[in-house]
């Protein structure tokens, strides 16, 4: 491997690692503070990607396709969690079946809607097209290097949001002990419904973002989902630090060996999984029960 | 309702534990509820508006047509009632390749229009079941179609290692009959074939036929690099593809084999050779979109060469600005838009026609599944339906069958393999804007072997990602 090729593969894998963030951190909000395992959450990143890219191509702004994504699938969500989880609110193996339910129906219907086309946006010129990175002077995409900054941003913002606004003191309170919580007047359904609807926009807004590095298309839900899944369950579930590192530890993994042999590329991110519930099963920053 | 909840509340552990066992039994759970919504789905699946024939068509009509009596109970249904002829469809109608397998059924359903959806006085009725691109899949949906519908024939499947596992699954019911859809594996008919799967579309090697001279006298190129997914079916394209331009002297640089549904290729591109005139791509789909859509952020330098499935009209018709970026690829396969064959141009006005809502031209998914349930249909006709005496009437017949379809002459060789034309194309854009496959040149009569003497070909062995090297065809054929 050469040291401009070393260079490339890990800013490919930082990238990717960011579109994992976006992805994978609604997934892990929700169950650290709901303990739902929302494994329609795939679904809702690739209604938000149809959807963002409808948007987009009528209105020809590929913001607004974005902003209509992340609010749609938050809706979606919304009404996921109030009208078919709340009545069964606590019982974890009925919730998964139901999202695995809904994850189905959603992928039919979507492909009826959409048909099997891939999808491909057009972000705005002033991100996309080829950059020149300084010092190492080599070739990089403008896209990838927006979708990196975009993730830091949104990372940034939910830890401020968590540790230093009094909503993410009570989210916190909760992921802990809800029931304490919601002893000392805290409305916590309120806080459920709208961690869930916040954790379905960002999905939805990755549908755009991540689409618009790569595509849309049928299928690409279930790879979303398992790509959440493996970030958290090697992160710790339900926490923001291990996502993050999580991310950053697939998304290289991933990049490293597609560069250096694609054929097994598809295995060597389960290995990974394999080792951190081997050695620490709770996850790098879950903790010990 | 908060003390229910507190009591009932795993410990984290526990929860944690259970969530990384859902984790992982998610793809076999959804697979097998998807398996079976499908099933159940199955009379209904034609509403789907892609692939709702018109009602323009009525002889298509009593296929798509949800039979009432399947919603309520099974068992009422399966099996062919008397005076009609069932005939299964296999083919992907879901995840990444579901435009695919539409393509293929709109194949079927053109065909068996053309027969005015009866043959011999029996009524042609068709049931759809669909795969996921993977053999055991494919396997278990044919052994459901034989087994719980009760069909007397298959015409399927669609995907490369899919078509090696009917192959397989055919001699174990040799009173069936199988024609194929698309699946492309050369070994399915080439090594140890069944007698009962018969194919009347042409495999991927043969696609490749005259693309590896094209490359090498009119393009330029000396030297390529090969990127593929990692299975039978681009082992074959790819194979195809050196058999021609090794002969003629050309070097291959680094081979690539990535696994289905790869997403991001930036790597793969970062770590291909500086000194190649242009790379060999066999992807599907979104794959193929994918790459395509890096490769032009990465601002790739080398040219590119387009395997059958790369540049398939279902990757051309892709929504988006990717679509600009393939024009002038070189490929070939076994259709090519611009044909001019009257015959041709006949067909795909028909596929128009038949399907308003379809592409702008017929894709070779939907030339695969056509040619099959044609030759299939052919054969049936011969025999006037007759499929008492475990079929054997119609197998004698269907291996004899030869016709002239959309892209020519069509005959079964001794492994009852398709010997068709072939076409080298260009991707270029029409004067309504879609991106089509122009012809550049017609290859006629391919054979399996591509001409050259059968007997090296098939001491080559079997294609894998490291088979064939140029080395080995310099010595097979010379150079």
């Amino acid at each position: 491997m050469t040291w401009t090729q070393f260079v490339t593969v890990t800013l490919n894998g930082l990238t990717l690692a960011a579109l994992y963030f976006l992805v994978a951190v609604g997934f892990t909000l929700i169950f650290g503070l709901m303990r739902v395992v929302n494994l329609a959450h795939g679904s809702l990143y690739l209604f938000g990607g149809y959807v963002g890219w409808t948007v987009a191509e009528r209105s020809g702004n590929w913001i607004l396709g974005a902003v209509t994504a992340a609010v749609v699938a938050a809706v979606a969500g919304l009404a996921l969690q109030q009208a078919l989880l709340r009545p069964i609110q606590g019982q974890d193996l009925r919730e998964a079946l139901v999202t695995i339910g809904v994850s189905i129906v959603a992928a039919d219907l979507m492909l009826a809607q959409w048909g099997g086309f891939t999808y491909g946006f057009s972000p705005p010129r002033a991100i996309s097209g080829g950059a020149r990175l300084p010092v190492l002077d080599i070739g990089y995409p403008r896209y990838r290097l927006f979708l990196l900054a975009f993730a830091l941003v949104v990372g940034l913002v939910l830890w401020l949001l968590l540790t230093r606004t009094r909503l993410g003191i009570t989210i916190r309170a909760a992921i802990d002990d809800r029931d304490m919580v919601s002893a000392v007047g805290v409305n916590v359904q309120r806080l459920f419904a709208l961690m869930f609807a916040f954790g379905a926009g960002l999905a939805g807004l990755a549908g755009v973002v991540g689409g618009s590095a790569f595509s849309i298309a049928s299928g690409e839900d279930a790879r979303y989902l398992l790509a959440s899944l493996i970030v958290v369950i090697i992160g710790g579930m339900g926490s923001l630090p291990g996502t993050a590192v999580a991310s950053l530890l697939v998304a290289l993994v991933e990049q490293y060996s597609l560069a250096l042999f694609p054929t097994y590329a598809a295995i060597v991110s389960f290995l990974l999984m394999v080792v951190v519930l081997a050695v620490r099963p709770q996850g790098l920053f879950g903790r010990p029960a | 309702m908060l003390d229910g909840g507190n009591q009932k509340r795993l410990s984290r552990r526990e929860l944690l534990r259970r969530a990384g066992l859902l984790g992982l039994s998610v793809p076999a759970v959804s697979a097998l509820l998807a398996a079976c919504a499908r099933e159940e789905a199955t009379p209904t699946t034609a509403a789907l508006p892609t692939t709702a024939p018109p009602a323009a068509t009525p002889t298509a009509a009593p296929a798509a047509t949800p039979t009432p009596a399947a919603a309520a109970s099974p068992a009422v249904t399966v099996g062919p009632a008397a005076g009609e002829i069932v005939i299964g469809v296999l083919a992907t109608l879901e995840g990444a390749f579901a435009l695919f397998g539409d393509e293929g059924v709109r194949g079927v359903e053109m065909a068996i229009a053309e027969f005015g959806g009866e043959i011999g006085g029996k009524k042609l009725r068709i049931v759809k079941e669909s795969t996921d691109a993977t053999p055991q899949v494919a396997r278990e949906k044919a052994r459901k179609l034989i087994e719980q519908d009760r069909v007397d024939l298959i015409v399927g499947p669609l995907s490369g290692d899919e078509g090696l596992a009917i192959r397989d699954y055919a001699k174990t019911v040799p009173d069936k009959t199988f024609v194929n859809g698309t699946s492309a594996a050369q070994d399915t008919t080439l090594r140890d074939p069944a007698p009962n799967f018969f194919r009347f579309s042409t495999d991927g090697v043969q696609w490749m036929a005259g693309l590896g001279t094209y490359c090498y006298q009119e393009k330029g190129y000396r030297r390529v690099a090969t990127l593929g997914e990692d299975y039978s079916y681009p082992y074959s394209q790819v194979a195809g593809f050196l058999l021609e331009f090794c002969k003629l002297g050309g070097e291959v640089a680094a081979q690539f084999w990535v696994p289905i549904g790869t997403r991001d290729y930036s790597s793969v591109i970062s770590s291909m050779p500086a000194d190649i005139d242009a790379i060999y791509v066999i992807l599907g789909g979104s794959d193929a979109v994918n790459f395509l859509q890096a490769y032009a952020d990465f601002g790739g330098q080398a040219a590119l060469i387009g395997g059958s499935s790369t540049i398939d009209q279902n990757v051309l018709e892709a929504k988006g600005n990717i679509r600009q970026r393939v024009i002038g690829i070189p490929g070939a396969g076994p259709v090519a838009a611009d044909n001019p064959d009257p015959a041709w141009q006949a067909w795909v006005e028909a596929y128009r026609k038949q399907f308003p809502d379809g592409l702008s031209t017929p894709s070779l998914f939907c030339w695969g599944y056509y040619v099959n349930a044609k030759g299939l249909l052919l054969g049936l006709r011969e025999v006037n339906g007759d499929l008492s005496d475990g079929q054997k009437k119609l197998q004698a017949a269907l291996a004899k069958v030869a016709f002239d379809g959309p892209t020519g002459h069509i005959e079964l060789d001794e492994n009852r393999q398709a010997i068709a034309n072939n076409y080298v194309t260009e991707v270029a854009k029409g004067p309504d804007g879609n991106l089509y496959n122009k012809l550049v040149k017609v290859v006629e009569g391919v054979n399996q072997t591509l001409g050259l003497p059968k007997e090296q070909y098939l001491a080559l062995g079997s294609f894998t990602r490291d088979n064939p090297k140029c080395e080995d065809i310099h010595r097979a054929f010379g150079s």
